[in-house]
C-alpha cells in the first residue's frame, strides 16, 4: 500500500491503496466517483473515459502509480456544476442515452473532440469516436448530439 | 367497502368490481394509494412499506408516480408513468418517477399469466403488459381528486372536470390544485372501474403520442444515475468468481491457503462450478483470482466444437423421427410431392452474446441471522419478484427486499438470476456485512449465456407460377423457446405449413438474446422466400406482397417501407436494397436495408435502413424510433461480427478484443423509422428492428452478387467464399 495525490475535478484527494492500482478502481470504489464506468478493464471501451490535462484517457488502464500529482484529472462529475456542459446539453437535446451506461465515457470523450476540433465533420466525428463502444445502439444520436454541441459551442464564442 | 383494520388508521380500503382496488392512505399529510387484488395483501404490503403506491401526491403539487418495470434504456421510466399521467391529468413539470417496490402481488401485470401477477421487463412486454393498468389506475387516482373537491365544495361531481393538476368546477370556473386538495381527501364509497368510453377521449391526449424527453437523460448524461455497480455501503466487501471456461466444470483448488494468505482476502467459498473470493478492496479480489490454481472437472460441453457440430445436425435434420411439432397445417409432405418446384435450404447460425455494457454486478447483504437479505441489483425482474433469493436462502420472500437499479443493458441476460444468488451466496458467509460482486468483462464472456447456435433446414413448394404452397421449417438446437420463437409464418397467405424442433443438448448455458429465436428463425424464412422469389424471378417485394395480401395491417408496413426506400428505383454500382418482413412481440415490421460489398476484403457495409413499423398505439414516438435505431444497429453489429466459438468445451473469447461490436465507424449513414398509426393496443418495439437485420442484408447481398449468405454471422471470410462460391 502506498499513499498518493491526486487532483481531481480541482479537488485534493488522497488514497491509500496498492501500488498498481488503477485509475478507475481509485475514483469509483475509493473516492465514490461512479460517474466513470467499468466496461472492459483493457482500455477497449472507453466507458471509463477521463480526462487527463485534458486529454481523453481510459482510467481502467491508468495504475495509480504512474500519475502525478500535478496531472489534472476531470471526470464526468468535473464537467460542470449541474449537468449544463453544452455537450450535455446537445446529449438531452437528441435523446442519446438509452441505458446510459457509456454515455460519460462518450461525453468526455464528445468534449475532448471538441476541444480539439471544435466543427468536426461526420467522419471526423466517428474516427475520435471509435474507441467508444455503446451496446444499445445510440450511435446515430450521440453523432448527432455532437453536431449539436459544436454549434452549441460555436454560438457562445 | 370500507375495511377497518386496527393496524391502519384513518385509512381507508376500497375493492372494486374488477378485481382492482385503491388505497389511499392519509398518514399525515400524504396520501398514498396503491392498487391490489386483496385486502390480506394490502395490509400485509402496508405494514411493511408505508409509502407503497402508484402515486403519491404532496401539498405542494408534487406527484410521484411509480413505475412497476425495470428501465434498461427502452424507456420505461417515462412512458409507463406517462401513460398513467395521461388519465390523471397530472401536470408533467410537477411528475417525479421513481421504481416502485417488487412486489408482484401489487404491481404485476396479468399479461404473463391471466392467474399470477408477475413483474418482468422481458419480450417487449412491458408496454403491452401495463397499459391498461397504468390507465385505470390513473383515471381512478383523478376521480378520488374530483371526487375529494366534490365533497370539499358540497357541489355534485358531475360539475366538475379537470385540467393538468386541477380540478375545476365548470359552473363557477373555481380551480383547485391537485397538491391543494392533500388535505381534503376523502374516498368515495365505491370506485369505478373506468370503460374504454370513459376514459380520456384520444383527440384530448397530452401525453400518449406526444414526445416527452425521458426522464431518466438527465443523470444519465451528469454520471449520477446510479447502477448496481455504483452502489457503495458502510462496511462493504468485494467479491469475484473464478468460473471455468468449459461451462459447468467444477473446480479443485490447490492453493487455497496460499490465496488465504494474501493480504485483504478474508474468505474463499466454493461454489459447483467455481471459486469465490471475498476480499476487503476489489483490486485485492481481482489479484487473488488471477493466482487460484484451479483444475476443472468434466461437464456435457467437454469436448464440443461449435463449428464441426453442424455435420451431426445435419444428420439428425435429415433423420426420420420428428422432433416436437410446432405447426403443421394442411399437408406439408403432400404439397412437396406435388410442387413443381421443390426447395430445401440450411441456415445456420453460431453462438452470440449480449454484451450488455455494464458487466454482471450485485450488491448484497444478508442479516446477521441469515433469516433477511437485501439486494441492490439491475434485474429483469422475474417470475420470482425475489429473485430466488427465498429458496436459495431458505426464507421467506418476505425478508427478502430488492433495490432495483437501472440497468446497464438487459438484452435478455439480466433475466437470469445467477449474478444475485452468487452475491448473495458470498454476502450470507460474512453476514451482515454487504458484498459487491462483480463479474470481469472475461467473466461475463465466457461465462455467458449465449443465443442457441441452430441449424434450420427450410423447404418449400412453388406452383409453375412462383406461388408458394407450402412451407417448412425444421430447427435443430439446443433451448426449447430460445431456438423455436418467430418460427411461425401466420401472415403468410400458404396453405400447407409445417414447423417443428428437434432438440440437441450440448452443456453450454444458453438465454434470451434480444428477439430470442426470431433472430435466426427470420433470417432463415426470410431468406428463403428471396431464393424462392430469385428463382422464380419475381421482385421479392411483390411476393410479399402476394403473400401478406390477407393480412392488411402487415401489407401496410410492406407498402410504407416500399415507398420510404424508395425501393424500385435504380441504384449506383455496388449497391442494393434487401427486404424483410416480420412480426416480434405483437409488432408488424418490414425492414429494407441498402448495402455495398467490398469484394477483395469481404466486408459489407450498411448505409441505409427503413422500416416501417406497426405497434399498435404509440406512447412516445421518439422513444420507439430509438428502439428502432438501436435495435437495427445492434442487429447489424451481430450479423456482421458477433461470433462465440467453442473448441473442446472451451469458450474461445473473452473480451472486445476478441468478440467484436459494433463500433462508430461502422454505422449507417440513416436509419429511418415509420409507425403506422393504430388504435390497437400498444406492442412491443425494443426487439423489432433487430431481427429485421440478419434477412434484410442477406437478401441484398444475393440481389448484387447472385450468391447467398446462409450462416451467422457474415464475416468478411465468409462473405469471400460466398463470393468465390
Amino acid at each position: 500500500m502506498a499513499a498518493y495525490s491526486l487532483n481531481i475535478n480541482n479537488k485534493i484527494f488522497q488514497v491509500d491503496v496498492e501500488e498498481d492500482t488503477s485509475l478507475l478502481w481509485v475514483l469509483r470504489e475509493h473516492l465514490g466517483l461512479t460517474g466513470t464506468k467499468y466496461g472492459c478493464g483493457i482500455a477497449l471501451c472507453g466507458s471509463c473515459t477521463v480526462h487527463v490535462d485534458g486529454n481523453p484517457m481510459r482510467a481502467c488502464a491508468m495504475p495509480v502509480n504512474g500519475l502525478d500529482k500535478n496531472q489534472k484529472i476531470t471526470t464526468i462529475e468535473g464537467l460542470s456544476e449541474n449537468g449544463d456542459h453544452p455537450v450535455q446539453e446537445a446529449w438531452i437535446e437528441a435523446q442519446a442515452p438509452q441505458c446510459g451506461y457509456c454515455q460519460s465515457g462518450q461525453i468526455m470523450q464528445a468534449v475532448a473532440l471538441l476541444g480539439e476540433n471544435p466543427n468536426p465533420t461526420k467522419q471526423e466525428i466517428k474516427a475520435y469516436m471509435n474507441g467508444n463502444l455503446c451496446r444499445c445502439g445510440t450511435y446515430l444520436r450521440i453523432l448527432k448530439a455532437i453536431e449539436l454541441a459544436a454549434g452549441k459551442i460555436a454560438a457562445k464564442t | 367497502m370500507e375495511l377497518n383494520n386496527q393496524g391502519i388508521s384513518r385509512r381507508e380500503f376500497l375493492k372494486t368490481s374488477g378485481g382492482v382496488a385503491l388505497f389511499i392512505g392519509i398518514s399525515g399529510l400524504l396520501p398514498h394509494m396503491i392498487s391490489c387484488k386483496n385486502n390480506k395483501e394490502v395490509q400485509k404490503i402496508l405494514e411493511k412499506h408505508e409509502l407503497t403506491a402508484w402515486v403519491k401526491i404532496s401539498e405542494d403539487g408534487q406527484v410521484t408516480i411509480y413505475n412497476p418495470a425495470a428501465e434498461m434504456g427502452q424507456g420505461s421510466m417515462t412512458s409507463l408513468p406517462a401513460i398513467f399521467a395521461e388519465e390523471m391529468d397530472a401536470d408533467w413539470s410537477m411528475v417525479n418517477v421513481e421504481f416502485s417496490p417488487q412486489e408482484s402481488d401489487i404491481y404485476g401485470s396479468d399479461k404473463w399469466s391471466a392467474s399470477n401477477k408477475v413483474m418482468l421487463t422481458a419480450g417487449s412486454m412491458i408496454t403491452y403488459g401495463y397499459y391498461s393498468i397504468m390507465r385505470q389506475a390513473g383515471a381512478q387516482a383523478r376521480y378520488i381528486l374530483m371526487h375529494s373537491a366534490a365533497e370539499h365544495w358540497q357541489v355534485p361531481i358531475g360539475d366538475l372536470s379537470t385540467a393538468p393538476g386541477e380540478v375545476i368546477n365548470e359552473k363557477d370556473n373555481k380551480r383547485i390544485g391537485y397538491g391543494d386538495l392533500v388535505p381534503y381527501l376523502t374516498m368515495p364509497v365505491s370506485l369505478p372501474e373506468f370503460s374504454e368510453a370513459e376514459l380520456k377521449d384520444p383527440k384530448n391526449y397530452r401525453f400518449i403520442g406526444v414526445d416527452r424527453p425521458r426522464v431518466d437523460i438527465p443523470e444519465k448524461v451528469a454520471g449520477t444515475a446510479k447502477f448496481a455497480i455504483d452502489i457503495q455501503l458502510p462496511d462493504m466487501l468485494y467479491g469475484v468468481l473464478e468460473r471455468g471456461t468449459i461451462h459447468g466444470a467444477s473446480p479443485t483448488l490447490h492453493n487455497e491457503s496460499e490465496i488465504l494468505g494474501l493480504k485483504g482476502i478474508l474468505k474463499l467459498v466454493p461454489f459447483d462450478y467455481g471459486i469465490g473470493i471475498i476480499a476487503e478492496t476489489l483490486e485485492q479480489a481481482l489479484a487473488a483470482k488471477k493466482l487460484l490454481n484451479i483444475t476443472w472437472g468434466e461437464t456435457t460441453a467437454s469436448g464440443f466444437n461449435s463449428q464441426d457440430c453442424y455435420e451431426a445436425y445435419d444428420k439428425i435434420a435429415s433423420g426420420k423421427s420428428a422432433g416436437k411439432v410446432i405447426t403443421n397445417e394442411g399437408d406439408i409432405e403432400n404439397a412437396l410431392k406435388s410442387a413443381s418446384k421443390a426447395f430445401s435450404i440450411d441456415y445456420k447460425n453460431d453462438y452470440v452474446y449480449h454484451a450488455q455494457m455494464e458487466p454482471l454486478n450485485v450488491v448484497a447483504q444478508v442479516g446477521a441471522d441469515g433469516k433477511s437479505a437485501e439486494v441492490w441489483v439491475g434485474s429483469q425482474q422475474g417470475f420470482d419478484s425475489k429473485l430466488g433469493i427465498p429458496d436459495y436462502l431458505g426464507i421467506p420472500a418476505e425478508s427478502v427486499k430488492i433495490n432495483l437499479q437501472y440497468l446497464g443493458g438487459g438484452f435478455g441476460r439480466r433475466s437470469m438470476t445467477d449474478f444475485v444468488l452468487e452475491g448473495t451466496g458470498l454476502a450470507r458467509e460474512v453476514a451482515p456485512r454487504p458484498v459487491k460482486l462483480i463479474w470481469t468483462r472475461e467473466d461475463d464472456v465466457s461465462y455467458g449465456a449465449y443465443r442457441p447456435l441452430t441449424l434450420q433446414r427450410l423447404r418449400a413448394s412453388a406452383d409453375a407460377s412462383g406461388k408458394i404452397t407450402g412451407f417448412s421449417h425444421c430447427i435443430v438446437g439446443d433451448g426449447g423457446h430460445l431456438v423455436a420463437s418467430g418460427i411461425g409464418i401466420d401472415y403468410y397467405d400458404i396453405p400447407n405449413k409445417y414447423a417443428e424442433w428437434r432438440e440437441v443438448s450440448e452443456g453450454i448455458r444458453l438465454k434470451h438474446w434480444r428477439s430470442v429465436g426470431h433472430g435466426p428463425n427470420k433470417f432463415a424464412i426470410e431468406c428463403m422466400v428471396d431464393e424462392i422469389a430469385t428463382h422464380f424471378k419475381q421482385d421479392p417485394a411483390d411476393l410479399r406482397r402476394n403473400l401478406l395480401a390477407k393480412s392488411p395491417r402487415a401489407l401496410a408496413t410492406l407498402e410504407k417501407a416500399i415507398s420510404m426506400s424508395d425501393w424500385y428505383s435504380s441504384l449506383p454500382e455496388n449497391r442494393s436494397k434487401g427486404i424483410a418482413f416480420l412480426e416480434r412481440s405483437g409488432t408488424l415490421s418490414t425492414g429494407v436495408c441498402e448495402i455495398s460489398v467490398d469484394r477483395s476484403t469481404g466486408k459489407i457495409s450498411v448505409h441505409h435502413f427503413w422500416s416501417a413499423s406497426d405497434a399498435g398505439i404509440i406512447i412516445q414516438p421518439d422513444n420507439v424510433k430509438a428502439q428502432m435505431e438501436g435495435g437495427i444497429l445492434m442487429g447489424i453489429g451481430s450479423v456482421l461480427k458477433e461470433q462465440i466459438t467453442i473448441v473442446d468445451g472451451q469458450v474461445q473469447q473473452s473480451n472486445f478484443n476478441d468478440y467484436e461490436i459494433m463500433r462508430m465507424a461502422d454505422i449507417p449513414d440513416s436509419v429511418e423509422t415509420a409507425l403506422i398509426e393504430s388504435r390497437e393496443p400498444p406492442r412491443g418495439v425494443g426487439e423489432s428492428g433487430t431481427p429485421l437485420v440478419a434477412c434484410a442484408i442477406a437478401n441484398a447481398f444475393l440481389k448484387l452478387t447472385g450468391k447467398t449468405l446462409r450462416h451467422l454471422p457474415f464475416t468478411p471470410e465468409r462473405v469471400l467464399n460466398a463470393l468465390n462460391s
